[in-house]
């Protein structure tokens, strides 16, 4: 029972989502809303989940007082401030000059975007340290990288200025971006969504279960 | 309020750059607070927009609503170790559900849509290409194809289908320099972003 009614779950759902593609009347299409509905709210409840079990670790690890325990108590009391903020503001938690638009803006914004902002360096420092022109291949990498990153700047055009106006670096990069990139990323792409039906077909059939977990 | 907002903004950008020169109390203080705040960001949100926008402002009297609350309720059941096995349920339904929109959508949108955009007239559909199109449509249905017979792996890379496929490699290591390189001048962007803000918001030192 713990792994058939999932499986079960899993076919029905999957087929009556291809389904609707090809008849999307009722009673398929009145399914389709239903169940797209259902899993906005299963995706809620799943975020719910995650920041309660982060909860509960953190709670567990600041009452065995563990390494670093204190910076579990930020976590819950950051947790906390922004959630009460959010509940009793109601409706218009997102309104200018909110509690919670404030945090926002000025605590979330400003530490998500340098989170992404530092990996610039750790990336600079992979790229030193993979980037050697060995055979040709890796000197067709290089060469790219190099093309595109110069290209987008304005002192690749400076140092290419006395080239012609189609071998300057901004619209060698251009080209670069548009045609063999985009042949390579097409490739890859089409790649990647036939792994993705076959993987979905065997989920749908119940011939991939790893979803399930061990157990009975 | 505001210079108490570009004050507290700045501790925290400094905070999280202090990582680069080492693991540091200051930096784990930016990233505890980063994630205490992500999580109740998007707790708060999803109640407001997936629950509150459905049950009270949406289509609160429609029975079905209630059967993906319990499942909701469900997935929350992971919590308590006796009955967590139950959450199987709603993952099988966000599985399902997932596997067959991808299904249809990725192989339309994907692989339909990408074949046909790949194989187009040498000379344009009212023959107006240009040899620069020209040469680039090309490039493309190269590139591409030759790529796709890199990864089929079923027949080994020997004689025309391993040439064919060496000159896949070449336009997939083109293709992930390119994609490197557009990365690394994004991150560059956000750096710039957070310079400025720290020297000219923060400082006053750019007007």
């Amino acid at each position: 029972m713990r792994r058939e009614i999932p499986l079960l779950i899993t076919g029905i759902v999957g087929v009556v989502f291809v389904i609707q593609y090809f008849i999307p009347h009722w009673p398929f299409n009145r399914m389709n809303a239903w169940f797209s509905d259902w899993f906005s709210i299963v995706q809620a409840c799943a975020i719910w989940l995650g920041a309660l079990n982060l909860i509960k670790i953190s709670i567990q690890k600041i009452a065995k007082k563990k390494k670093d325990w204190i910076y579990s108590v930020v976590i819950l009391v950051f947790f906390l401030l922004i959630t009460i903020l959010g509940f009793a503001e109601g409706e218009e938690f997102r309104e200018p000059g909110t509690g919670f638009t404030w945090l926002y803006e000025f605590v979330y914004t400003p530490l998500s975007s340098t989170m992404f902002a530092i990996l610039a360096f750790f990336v600079a420092s992979a790229s030193y340290r993979a980037f050697r022109a060995r055979n040709l291949e890796a000197t067709l990498l290089l060469a790219a990288a190099f093309f595109v990153m110069l290209g987008r700047v304005p002192i690749g055009d400076v140092i290419s200025g006395f080239m012609p106006q189609g071998a300057q670096l901004s619209n060698l990069a251009t080209w670069i971006m548009t045609f063999p990139q985009t042949a390579g990323q097409r490739a890859i792409m089409i790649g990647i969504a036939l792994g993705i039906v076959s993987t979905s077909l065997r989920i749908i059939l119940g011939i991939e279960r790893s979803h399930l977990g061990g157990g009975d | 309020m505001e210079h108490f907002a570009i004050w507290v903004a700045a501790f925290l950008t400094m905070g999280i750059i202090s990582f680069l020169y080492k693991d540091n109390a200051w930096y784990k203080l930016s990233e505890a607070i980063f994630v205490g705040i992500s999580a109740g960001y998007w707790f708060v949100t999803l109640f407001w927009d997936n629950i509150y926008g459905k049950f009270w402002v949406g289509r609160g009297d429609d029975a079905m609503l209630y059967i993906g609350a319990f499942l909701g309720l469900l997935m929350l059941m992971r919590l308590v170790p006796k009955v967590g096995w139950i959450s199987r349920w709603p993952l099988a339904f966000i599985v399902g559900a997932t596997a067959g929109f991808y299904l249809i959508n990725y192989f339309s949108s994907n692989v339909m849509r990408q074949v046909e955009d790949t194989i187009m007239p040498l000379l344009g559909t009212d023959y107006s290409a240009t040899t620069y199109d020209m040469i680039g449509n090309i490039v493309i249905a190269v590139g591409t194809f030759s790529g796709l017979v890199y990864f089929f792996f079923s027949k080994e890379h020997k004689g025309v289908f391993g040439g064919t496929a060496k000159v896949g490699i070449f336009f997939l290591m083109i293709t992930f320099g390119a994609s490197f390189g557009y990365t690394v001048m994004s991150r560059m962007s956000l750096l710039i972003g957070r310079l400025d803000f720290l020297f000219g918001d923060w400082l006053g030192m750019i007007k």
